[in-house]
């Protein structure tokens, strides 16, 4: 009975195994296949037209501009912010509700910072639909992501660094700037990462915020969309799946490299750490 | 003095994320409480109410909170023992050298962009329902479900794997060691050992699958129904508000903010009935 | 409740202690220290003086490091510990000036593990000074030559400077790290059971390097090895229970203590 009872609880651990990973191929099998002829030179530098399937250039900008704004911002508040926690703050009441806060802002779903957003920089400050206003609504989204991947990286630098370095009679910004950080970077570097992913794959949010013009933007304060709102408004507006596909297969190439670069760095640099 | 100084600048930094988790509540709240704080519309019609026509004014939201917690749940009954196992198979019975393979890949599928989980659902599951099930339309609560347990299955297997991982060799050799069976011990000794790690990860899908918009909008079908089998065309409430804020103003506005609020504390509720399940598991 | 203590018997201590020669280095007085609730250290008291090795020694968690970390103050880096009493380095109480950074210039500590920064030997050694804000390439290579030398350990890494320093043997690591604590040009240095992680050729060599460098330097040095504390310092304090029981010369320690708890202890008999 006892025999009978493992075989069978065996058998569904490769059949659940099966099944996902099936499917999971079957996902990517299914958009690359779709969507790969329409992939060259011109769809990928190539301007916008309503007409056939269009270049997806001004998407791609877009994405890069978002990224590119939200990082500037998210970064450096996330790290001191990490910094403030793990190396300055005396642990109590305060450090727990920003901790709580962190916690709480990574759980928000991304339909209700688009809606924030939406009422907070689009109206309320007057950004109107625009990449700005969106980098800022996925700022706050990846604050959290920075700030954590930042803490658990300075917790692992031992603590022989910091009293090495103060009892060479360092201050504290000199040991934060000279030891603590050099030896966290990997780590962080591995956030910005993972944050640049979240930010690409980010849809509902940057929907609400930066609209769906689409056409090269002419500045920050310009409406446009990105890789992953095309791509999701040619599914839902024409239903052109190949075209959906095409930009899919863009947004998995750049999900890959992130990736490679995140295992590479975090490797590299743990080698550069003598 | 620069000591301070930057003391301060860190701390400033860190009151961002309470200052924002402030002002996204503040504001959602505010947005969303004012119908009926100010302009007298009742709260329990909104959430039993059966109608949303909002050029009549009428803002019920009853039929998309049922999609809602039926798309939740019925996600979370397929997928969570799909990609617990998975997850198990990966850390305990696969061979080294397919799993090294195969839990990259998972890890890499959780990052991929939620949208191509929803054109995938309605390229192929989509048809497939309306095919095989005789449907009008395959857009439907079936159709959410099934993509939603696939979204979520990577976030689930990435998550409960490195929790099983890291529970220690001992506990294993120590059941194995009296004479337990081998999947015996995987199920009596690591999967309780592991069970923080596996509520967090079934915790992290079920926020991935309730707060997904743009995928669902894609094969949900959108209507304003009570849905009363798997076959209905539904709108949960996160579509809901992406469709319609586009072009609400007003009164219109504030009741998708106060769907937003809706939504909201649903997490809340969910996640706050996860951890008392979590809990109780463990004695 | 301490500091108005300190305070009223600052200008008699002074006074008294002008006219006991160059001798003390250190003046400990009436040390309390507590971490949260719970007291580490009770009333110790003890004169150090200058160009000796002094050795700390007792069992495990009687307080020793705790001890020697107030001297520089690097208890300040953790939360909820309280001190009352006082520590005169050079007739200053220590914990009344607010330059903690300029007492640790002048008090070196050496680590139980040798804990050198995942740099080069070279920006490891440099690593201080450069705080101190020397840029001169010139200034700083003869800083970390002469502090190379100072520990003993110029002529085994002369030609790998720009490697890493975690290359090294744990004994050279150890070596470097008192070189870059030479490297300050302090005036005492603190070692908290310095070769507990060697083996004992390396911990052979630094005990040589130890009587050297007494020329030089006040040194205080917690060990856990009696022939160790016997072979190089000159005076040693046993310490029970956060008390100091007995502080003599070293060879009267060992030969023939006051305290029974020091006899048990020395011959092996408990701790
Ligand atoms: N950071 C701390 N917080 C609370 N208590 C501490 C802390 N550090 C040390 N203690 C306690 O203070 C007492 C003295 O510790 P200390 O490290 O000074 O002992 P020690 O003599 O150096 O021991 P060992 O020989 O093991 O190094 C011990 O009871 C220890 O538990
Ligand atoms: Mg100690």
């Amino acid at each position: 009975m006892r025999k009978f009872k493992d075989h069978l609880l065996r058998g569904c651990l490769w059949a659940s195994a099966f099944l996902t990973v099936a499917v999971l191929i079957i996902i990517v099998g299914y958009i690359f296949y779709k969507g790969f002829r329409l992939i060259d030179f011109n769809f990928i530098f190539g301007d916008y037209s309503p007409v056939g399937h269009g270049g997806i250039w001004p998407m791609i900008v877009t994405t890069l501009y978002t990224i590119f704004i939200s990082l500037i911002i998210a970064t450096p508040i996330g790290i001191l912010a990490a910094v403030y926690l793990q190396e300055y703050a005396k642990q109590g009441r305060l450090v727990r509700l920003i901790r709580y806060a962190t916690e709480s802002l990574t759980g928000i779903p991304s339909i209700i910072y688009g809606l924030f957003g939406a009422v907070f920089f689009v109206t309320t400050l007057k950004f109107g639909m625009s990449i700005i206003a969106a980098s800022l609504t996925l700022t706050i989204i990846v604050l959290p992501v920075i700030i954590r991947t930042t803490e658990e990286a300075l917790k692992t630098v031992p603590q022989s660094y910091r009293e090495g370095s103060l009892a060479l009679g360092t201050t504290k910004l000199q040991t934060l700037y000279k030891v603590i950080l050099p030896s966290a970077m990997p780590g962080i570097l591995s956030g910005i990462i993972l944050s640049i992913g979240r930010i690409v794959g980010e849809s509902a949010a940057i929907f609400l915020t930066a609209g769906t013009v689409a056409a090269m933007p002419d500045g920050i304060f310009s409406s446009a969309r990105t890789l992953t709102v095309h791509s999701f408004l040619v599914t839902q507006e024409s239903g052109d799946i190949e075209l959906a596909a095409a930009v899919g297969i863009v947004l998995i190439v750049i999900i890959l490299i992130l990736n490679f670069l995140a295992t590479f760095i975090s490797k590299r640099l743990n080698k550069a750490d003598y | 003095m620069l000591e301070k100084l930057s003391g301060r600048v860190f701390l400033f930094c860190a009151l961002l994320s309470v200052i924002s988790l402030l002002l996204i509540v503040g504001f959602v709240f505010y947005k969303g409480s004012h119908p009926f704080v100010a302009e007298g519309y009742s709260f329990l019609d909104f959430i039993f109410g059966m109608d949303w026509v909002p050029s009549e004014d009428k803002f019920g939201i009853f039929p998309m909170i049922v999609a809602s917690l039926f798309a939740t749940m019925g996600a979370l009954i397929l997928g969570v023992p799909v990609g617990l196992f998975t997850a198990i198979f990966l850390a305990e019975i696969a061979p080294k050298r397919v799993a090294k393979i195969i839990s990259p890949a998972v890890q890499l599928l959780a990052g991929i962009p939620s949208v191509l989980y929803g054109v995938f659902g309605l390229a192929i599951i989509v048809p497939f329902l309306q095919n095989n099930l005789g449907l009008v339309k395959g857009q439907s609560l079936l159709a959410v479900i099934l993509v939603l347990a696939i979204m979520m299955l990577p976030t689930i297997v990435t998550v409960a794997e490195t929790a099983i991982r890291a529970v220690p060799k001992m506990y294993r050799e120590g059941s194995l060691a009296l004479g337990a069976s081998p999947i015996g011990t995987i199920f009596k000794v690591v999967v309780p050992a592991a069970k923080s790690g596996i509520m967090a990860a079934i915790v992290l899908g079920l926020g991935r699958a309730i707060g997904e918009t743009m995928a669902v909008i894609l094969v949900a079908g959108n209507s304003l129904i009570l849905p009363t089998s798997l076959t209905d065309s539904v709108r949960p409430l996160t579509t809901n508000i992406a469709l319609e804020m586009g072009y609400a103003f007003g009164t219109h506005q504030e009741m998708l903010f106060a769907t937003g609020i809706v939504l909201f504390s649903f997490i809340l509720l969910l996640n706050f009935v996860l951890a008392k399940i979590g809990s109780k598991g463990g004695k | 409740m301490g500091t108005t203590v300190i305070e009223r018997k600052d200008g008699v201590r002074k006074s008294q202690m002008k006219q006991q020669s160059g001798g003390t280095k250190i003046n400990v007085k009436d040390l309390d220290l507590f971490y949260g609730d719970k007291q580490a250290l009770y009333k110790v008291a003890l004169d150090i003086h200058e160009k000796e090795v002094t050795a700390l020694i007792g069992p495990s968690g009687c307080g020793k490091s705790t001890f020697l970390r107030s001297l520089n103050r690097m208890n300040d880096l953790i939360d909820g510990v309280k001190i009352t009493g006082d520590i005169m380095i050079d007739n200053e109480n220590i914990y009344e000036t607010n330059d903690v950074i300029k007492l640790r210039t002048k008090v070196g500590m050496v680590f139980q593990k040798p804990n050198l920064f995942p740099m080069s030997i070279y920006d490891n050694v440099a690593y201080g000074p450069r705080m101190q804000g020397i840029k001169s390439k010139k200034e700083l290579n003869e800083i970390v030559e002469e502090s190379l030398r100072g520990a003993a350990i110029w002529d085994e890494v002369k030609d790998r400077l720009k490697t890493s320093a975690l290359g090294l043997s744990g004994g050279q690591q150890q070596r470097v790290c008192i070189a870059r604590a030479i490297a300050m040009k302090p005036e005492i240095i603190l070692m908290d059971e310095p070769t507990s992680a060697l083996d004992p050729i390396s911990t052979l060599k630094v005990e040589e390097l130890i009587a050297n460098m007494k020329k030089d330097y006040t040194i205080v040095i917690v060990t856990h090895n009696m022939q160790q504390a016997a072979r190089v310092s000159d005076k040693t304090a046993f310490f029970l229970n956060g008390e100091i029981i007995e502080y003599d010369e070293t060879n009267n320690i060992f030969s023939m203590p006051k305290d029974q708890r020091t006899e048990d202890y020395v011959t092996g008999r408990f701790g």
